[in-house]
């Protein structure tokens, strides 16, 4: 996809700041990479230099009392969650690990590339998205120069909120090169419930039922039948003290009686949660489909995913029904899966498809054309000579 | 009076009646010149400092705010947002020759929707008008700024509000999910919408906190949340500060979030309680207002938790209220805290900086010793659970010099936030307060890569002007490139 071979690895700013001023006096273009697992998502055959942040891996500032760390952007994620982990807390989004999921060797995911696509996992519908734990950062902008932005406290409101601009960018306004996140007490207690070979509608109606109670879901999928195993699964996990989330979940258990929902023990659990959307790739023989991810309104879920099944599709549902996993035949134009998205109010983005689909039409949702002109004089802003991979969703504007 | 203005545009100030001729052919009942009605305008709640605008522009649908825009900036004439006024850092401070954009008139509530739990209202919708709409249907909208009563979504999208809850609910900016939006050129776009996820950029988030300076916000899609079963505070009293601080770290270290986490020292307590007689304790040097809500198991797990490491804190006293009256209660004296400054003196400026929170007995050391050397009193409340700290400076403006010393005490005390790594701003905004402060915690690099953000939605930096930066740089100049080799490269690129 890309035509240098030997990626830049900079071992610091300085290094940083070079590479991006000599491509631009070069007029050539840079691809940053954290662990490579997202290489694939856009259009193939662009021109660029590929910059590898794997030097940047450093903890920088981590107090667990403070509920903030600040790391390099190419610190492994696992590392990160590791450390985390060791004093009880986590990053709350659930960021999602697209190389597990795509069914790359897991491990290699980087900081830098979860905040570069945006990608929140289940947790998203209790917890907030990438950008809502994204606190400051240091980057150099297309223009060469270093420059931070936000801070290192939870809250601040001093300046634009450039952080939240730089969670799903691509990397094509700035290379960060370190981030600070918010970090939240992982809970104590986490209990999934799972309701067996419920009927698509009433699956759809039981995660919105469960996520508009007062019973504090953390998260609700629904996985149909073959993602798991032969039954369809609608999980919904609880988080929290125990006997609070005791109470909850037996208030839930009353309040969705006919979906009859049995506790699920921990290992199942994990493994539910970790098939979304991993599930879709269990037989992943037939190389001529195409997986999306398609964002709408959770109570549109169920109309979405009807349409999918009509349309020979695989799918599983998260965010209560507000995100779809979906693997549809390459015979489905992107084109046409677009219009469905947007006829459900939302949109969809493009991971992995055949060469010749992914030449056909650009990864991630086209934007009406007055958010485009402004995306495109916000790009400019940071990166005017256009060297941040600008052919990556859009062949028309480089 | 040290914060100065951009300077007045004198051709503009000519054309005044043309321009208000002009605006009244867009909105003809709502184009206000009269300078006696102007005066309601003059300032917001930063009231330190006041001016006149050139005249007021009060619509009341989106076409009418993009003929506005479009009109403004054909001619060069400046414009300044303003919801319910309640801004703190003089956000929606008047200019004398802009044109005041008035956005009360858009109070309705479009639509509700329960099953995706989002509500979609106008931009003068109070910020307390949502949640009356939907509670009775068990939902409310989280963010909750001591003004709510008063002050407007629009306004609250500007600032990026927060308030006591934010700490477990979060700021505006987590409860938004989508925007319509008036640019400066009349261009009407729509940011986000009602997914969890925007397609594209995130616009939104730097829209939500931009201070009116990146467009107008016609229209909020806000995000409902299921109100928690019920809610207990606690109010829980130290011997010292340092004893406090160690019990808000022991909370969060024992894996507990509350709603919210409130600390008052002395001054603020004994302010609170005079004026409200809330019952708070008169013989400690710290105060605690911690609340936790969510179901009975909930609620009733971590007030015994958090009275338990209260107690390890050596608190003097712990209450923990056992009805809605007795808690409202433990809130009325933290919520009454700017009113009660205002009744031992007669001015006060509320700073507004975060700090990391192992810092807190440092910097309220600090304060006290700035408070010795500029010789005024200070109180201070704060959002102990995220650092944000309100330090409450009490001055009288009468008094010849002591404003220009409140401001240098504020300046100082936010200079200290930066130097202990938090920032100038927690919640209020930068406004013009702290706007010439701004290079003490960015550096000029920074800077532009901010204004540049201004550039790609105002080119001709005609909304509220003034604000949030230091200095205004044209745009084409911000738009200056690294020349190598003496090319420009990708000439065929279009730049400002």
């Amino acid at each position: 996809m890309t035509t240098m071979s030997h990626p830049h690895t900079p071992a610091d700013v300085q290094e940083l700041i070079e590479i991006v001023r000599s491509a631009s006096a070069a007029h050539t273009r840079l691809q940053v990479m954290g662990g490579g697992s997202k290489r694939g998502i856009g259009f193939p055959n662009r021109q660029t230099s590929l910059i590898s942040m794997t030097k940047f891996d450093r903890i920088i500032d981590y107090d667990p009392h403070e509920l903030v760390i600040t790391v390099g952007a190419g610190a492994r994620l696992a590392a990160v969650q590791a450390l985390l982990a060791k004093h009880e807390q986590m990053l709350a989004f659930e960021p999602c690990d697209f190389a597990a999921a795509i069914g790359e060797p897991h491990g290699a995911t980087t900081i830098g590339g979860v905040v570069g696509a945006g990608f929140a996992g289940s947790r998203r519908v209790s917890a907030g998205n990438v950008r809502d734990h994204m606190l400051g950062f240091t980057a150099v902008s297309g223009r060469g120069d270093e420059f931070v932005a936000g801070g290192r406290v939870v809250k601040n409101v001093t300046g634009y909120d450039l952080p939240k601009l730089m969670c799903g960018s691509w990397g094509q306004l700035a290379i960060l090169t370190q981030l600070t996140l918010k970090v939240l007490p992982r809970p104590r207690v986490t209990i999934t419930l799972d309701a067996l070979d419920l009927g698509e509608d009433d699956a759809f109606a039981a995660m919105i039922r469960a996520a508009r109670s007062q019973c504090e879901v953390a998260a609700a999928a629904h996985l149909p039948r073959g993602m798991l195993d032969e039954h369809s699964h609608t999980l919904v996990r609880l988080e929290g003290f125990g006997p609070s989330v005791e109470a909850r979940a037996a208030a839930l258990a009353e309040l969705l009686r006919e979906a009859r929902l049995a506790r699920v023990n921990a290992d199942d659990s994990a493994a539910a949660w970790s098939a979304i959307p991993a599930g879709l790739m269990r037989d992943s023989a037939r190389a001529d489909e195409v997986l999306w991810r398609i964002v709408i309104p959770s109570t549109a879920g169920a109309r979405l995913c009807a349409s999918l099944r009509e349309l020979e599709s695989r799918y599983c549902a998260d965010w209560a029904g507000g995100l779809v996993w979906a693997r549809t035949p390459a015979a489905l134009t992107a084109d046409k899966l677009r219009s469905l998205a947007e006829e459900c109010g939302g949109h969809a983005t493009m991971l992995s498809a055949p060469h010749a689909y992914r030449a056909s039409a650009p990864a991630l949702h086209p934007e009406p054309p007055a958010i485009a002109a402004l995306t495109r004089r916000v790009k400019i802003a940071f990166d005017p000579a256009g060297i941040l991979d600008p052919q990556r969703f859009a062949t028309g504007e480089a | 009076m040290t914060i100065c203005l951009p300077a007045l545009d004198p051709d503009v100030l000519a054309r005044r009646d043309a321009i208000s001729a002009a605006l009244r052919a867009i909105v003809p009942d709502g184009v206000l010149t009269d300078p006696v009605t102007l005066r309601a305008y003059e300032c917001d709640g930063f009231t330190a400092y006041r001016q006149l605008p050139m005249l007021v522009v009060l619509p009341e649908n989106t076409a009418q705010v993009s003929a506005i825009l479009r009109y403004c900036d054909d001619h060069g004439v400046k414009v300044v947002p303003r919801g319910a006024g309640t801004s703190l850092s003089g956000g929606a401070l008047p200019l004398g020759d802009a044109v005041l954009l008035g956005m009360a008139r858009f109070n309705r509530i479009l639509s509700i929707d329960y099953e995706l739990g989002t509500a979609v209202v106008q931009p003068g919708v109070t910020n307390l008008a949502v949640t009356r709409a939907v509670e009775g249907q068990g939902f409310y909208y989280a963010p909750d700024p001591s003004s709510q009563i008063a002050c407007s979504i629009g306004g609250n999208v500007a600032e990026n509000s927060g308030g006591v809850h934010c700490l477990k609910y979060g700021l505006t900016t987590n409860n938004v999910l989508g925007v319509e939006m008036v640019l400066m050129n009349g261009e009407v776009v729509r940011l986000g919408g009602n997914t969890l996820e925007p397609r594209g950029l995130d616009l939104l988030g730097v829209v939500v906190g931009s201070e009116g300076l990146l467009g107008v916000v016609t229209e909020v899609t806000v995000r409902l949340l299921r109100a928690p079963q019920t809610a207990r505070a606690m109010l829980v009293g130290f011997p010292s500060v340092e004893s406090a601080g160690q019990c808000v770290a022991d909370v969060i270290a024992a894996g507990i979030i509350p709603a919210g986490m409130e600390m008052m020292d002395e001054p603020a307590i004994h302010a609170a309680e005079a004026f409200v007689h809330a019952g708070y304790p008169l013989d400690v040097k710290a105060l605690l207002i911690i609340e936790v809500d969510g179901s009975q198991a909930e609620c009733s797990h971590l007030a015994a938790e958090i009275v338990a490491i209260a107690n390890r804190n050596a608190a003097t006293c712990v209450r923990v209220s056992t009805n809605e009256t007795e808690r409202m209660k433990f809130w009325a004296g933290r919520k009454a805290a700017f009113p009660a400054a205002g009744r031992i003196a007669p001015d006060y400026l509320c700073m507004d900086g975060t700090i990391p929170r192992r810092r807190l007995p440092e910097v309220l050391r600090r304060i006290s010793e700035l408070s010795t050397r500029h010789d005024l009193p200070v109180a201070n409340v704060f959002h102990a659970g995220d650092g944000n700290l309100h330090p409450l400076i009490l001055y009288d403006a009468n008094q010849p010099g002591q404003l220009e010393r409140a401001e240098q005490f504020g300046n100082d005390i936010l200079r200290v936030c930066v130097e202990v790594g938090g920032v100038l701003t927690g919640e209020h905004g930068v406004g013009i307060e702290k706007r010439d402060l701004m290079p003490v915690m960015f550096t000029a690099v920074d800077l532009e890569h901010q204004q540049r953000m201004k550039c790609a939605f105002d080119p001709q930096l005609l909304l509220n002007p003034g604000k949030v930066f230091p200095q205004l740089h044209r745009c084409a100049e911000l738009g200056r490139m690294h020349v190598h080799g003496g090319a420009v490269p990708h000439p065929e690129l279009p730049r400002f």
